[in-house]
């Protein structure tokens, strides 16, 4: 069986350039066309988007108009959600609280169920990368379990565990778990030879090898692996807080949509999707520096 | 007469691929003195590199035994450090650090943690290194990487070393360096180097014997060749030389000309 190499699931666009523009070297002869140099590579960086944005709020005011019916216009969750907008840490105690908080939240329950995935995922990847059997057997399992959604293992979770939190955050963790296990098993089976032939004529123990060559070689894969299952643990997030209810961004998404405050919702969507992206990044970034200078040997 | 140092007795290595099965090397015999360089020479796919990765005890014997030091050999070890084609640095270590793993694993009970990091810094030095110790391999170039290869090979003190192709990556020049930096590390140390070439310039300038094998599959040692050149050689001078210039051209008689016959 071959995999492809491993892919990002969400192929966001760097924006490394506006990083590395920033920090400063000296530059003392040509201070100001620098600086000029500088800004114009931020710009480049930052304006697009922002264009596009405005590009595409437009484009919807102009379809959507200021009728009262259907999908509100970008006008009509201006004003019907300014609060939400503008006041993201209020609290005015139990589920009355800003979006920050509700974002808040629903991150720790991801941040638990993700935890457990991603230990669980990279020691059985490692397993089944390491064992010619439980390869054979185990893969074609997890090729299957990793397409059911995350809505479709909520009633079996709740049927095993009873309850809403432990079923909330098994939802998340075995939502997440898929990724982590393939990539990790395609990374262990990568190994290459040589490293394996230099652990060998140094006689390293099992441990050893596990820790100096096995863990460093895969890391790369493994990273690639926890920012697919990142992204897959928070769009896991709605379905399993659907069912937990109190404070949470996937419950409040549920809520208003029961409440009919469609603006509320879209708010709330922006959220869900910045939250996404910074997880992402923040994943990104930690195997950035974990796997320095692993890219090539 | 008393057993050679190393001694590779009437091996023969058969690789089983589902119902294929090929022999690759069919009693092989060779001794090999302690001090001694010797050189194995051949054709591409003649079954040189499965007869170091034998004698390193990557790959198992299907008949015969290597015996190294009144020792059968039947596992990989560091006495028989192998510095391999493709370097194969640790791309995620620094240079000292791919070095140091290697001290610490084979010297960690008999060193202690000062003796250990100034045998690393001894080793890159026999290498000439010391001036990128915390480089990351993708950061040095090939012949570096190799002369890291080395000092690793070397800082596991083992019996014999073995080369494997060492500098077949390497541009003319580098590897030119290289060899001489090898001469003259084995003039230091003395020590027992196995190594697999194709290039017969190589072969005749480092070693005092040349094992010359048949084709594969099957294959055996056609002809060993002393090269009873004075060291320490010069690579100017010796090229002159009417020994040089006969081992020279019977390996190339051999490699060539036998080969059609």
């Amino acid at each position: 069986m071959t995999y492809p190499k491993p892919m990002f699931a969400q192929a966001t666009p760097a924006p490394a350039p506006a990083v590395a523009a920033l920090p400063g070297a000296p530059a003392k002869p040509a201070l100001l066309p620098e600086l000029g140099r500088r800004a114009r590579a931020v710009a480049g960086v930052v304006l697009p988007p922002l264009l596009t944005l405005l590009v595409v709020l437009a484009v919807w005011q102009a379809i959507v108009g200021d009728s009262y019916a259907g999908l509100p216009s970008p006008k009509q969750v201006w004003l019907e959600s300014k609060d939400l907008i503008l006041h993201p840490f209020y609290d005015n105690g139990g589920v009355d609280k800003g979006l920050f908080w509700h974002v808040f939240t629903s991150l720790k329950r991801v941040g638990i169920g993700f935890s457990i995935s991603a230990v669980c995922g990279i020691l059985l990847g490692v397993f089944v990368g390491s064992n010619r059997w439980a390869h054979r057997g185990l893969d074609p399992i997890f090729q299957v379990l990793r397409t059911v959604p995350p809505l479709a293992w909520l009633p079996i979770s709740l049927a095993a565990f009873h309850q809403a939190n432990p079923s909330a955050l098994f939802v998340i963790f075995i939502t997440a778990i898929w990724p982590i296990i393939i990539n990790t098993a395609v990374g262990v089976r990568n190994i290459p030879s040589d490293y394996v032939n230099v652990a060998k004529v140094l006689r390293l123990s099992p441990v050893e090898y596990f820790f100096k060559i096995l863990l460093p070689a895969t890391t790369p894969y493994i990273f690639t692996g926890l920012r697919i299952g990142i992204g897959m643990s928070w769009l896991a997030i709605v379905a399993s807080e659907m069912l937990l209810g109190g404070v949470g961004i996937g419950f409040f998404i549920w809520d208003q949509y029961n409440a009919s405050r469609i603006a509320d919702i879209i708010v709330a969507l922006a959220w869900v999707g910045m939250t996404g992206f910074f997880l992402d990044r923040l994943v990104a970034l930690i195997g950035h520096f974990v796997s320095r200078g692993n890219a090539v040997s | 007469m008393a057993k050679a140092y190393l001694s590779i007795e009437n091996v023969g290595v058969t690789f089983n691929k589902g119902a294929a099965r090929t022999e690759v090397l069919c009693g092989v015999d060779l001794k090999i003195e302690k001090g001694e360089f010797v050189s194995i020479i051949g054709h591409s796919g003649c079954g040189k590199s499965t007869l170091l990765n034998v004698v390193a005890g990557l790959t198992p014997v299907t008949t015969g035994a290597v015996i190294l030091d009144k020792q059968e050999v039947n596992a990989p070890g560091p006495d028989r450090a192998v510095v391999f084609q493709n370097h194969s640095l640790l791309p995620w270590l620094s240079v000292r650090e791919n070095v140091s793993l290697a001290v610490d694993k084979v010297f960690g009970g008999s060193k202690s943690a000062a003796e250990r990091r100034e045998w690393t810094l001894h080793n890159l030095e026999l290498v000439k290194m010391t001036h990128a110790l915390d480089r990351r391999p993708c950061e040095i170039s090939g012949g570096m990487k190799q002369r890291v290869g080395i000092a690793r090979a070397l800082s596991m003190e083992p019996k014999v070393l073995l080369l494997d192709e060492p500098f077949g990556a390497l541009d003319a020049l580098t590897r030119a360096h290289l060899q001489d930096s090898v001469m003259e590390i084995h003039a230091a140390l003395n020590n027992t180097v196995l190594m697999i070439t194709h290039d017969v310039d190589e072969a005749t300038l480092l070693s005092d014997r040349i094992v010359m094998m048949t084709n594969g599959p099957r294959a055996c040692v056609g002809q060993i060749l002393d090269v009873p050149l004075v060291r320490p050689r010069d690579r100017l001078v010796v090229a002159e030389h009417p020994t040089y210039i006969h081992a020279r051209a019977a390996v190339i008689e051999f490699l060539y000309a036998r080969r059609a016959a």
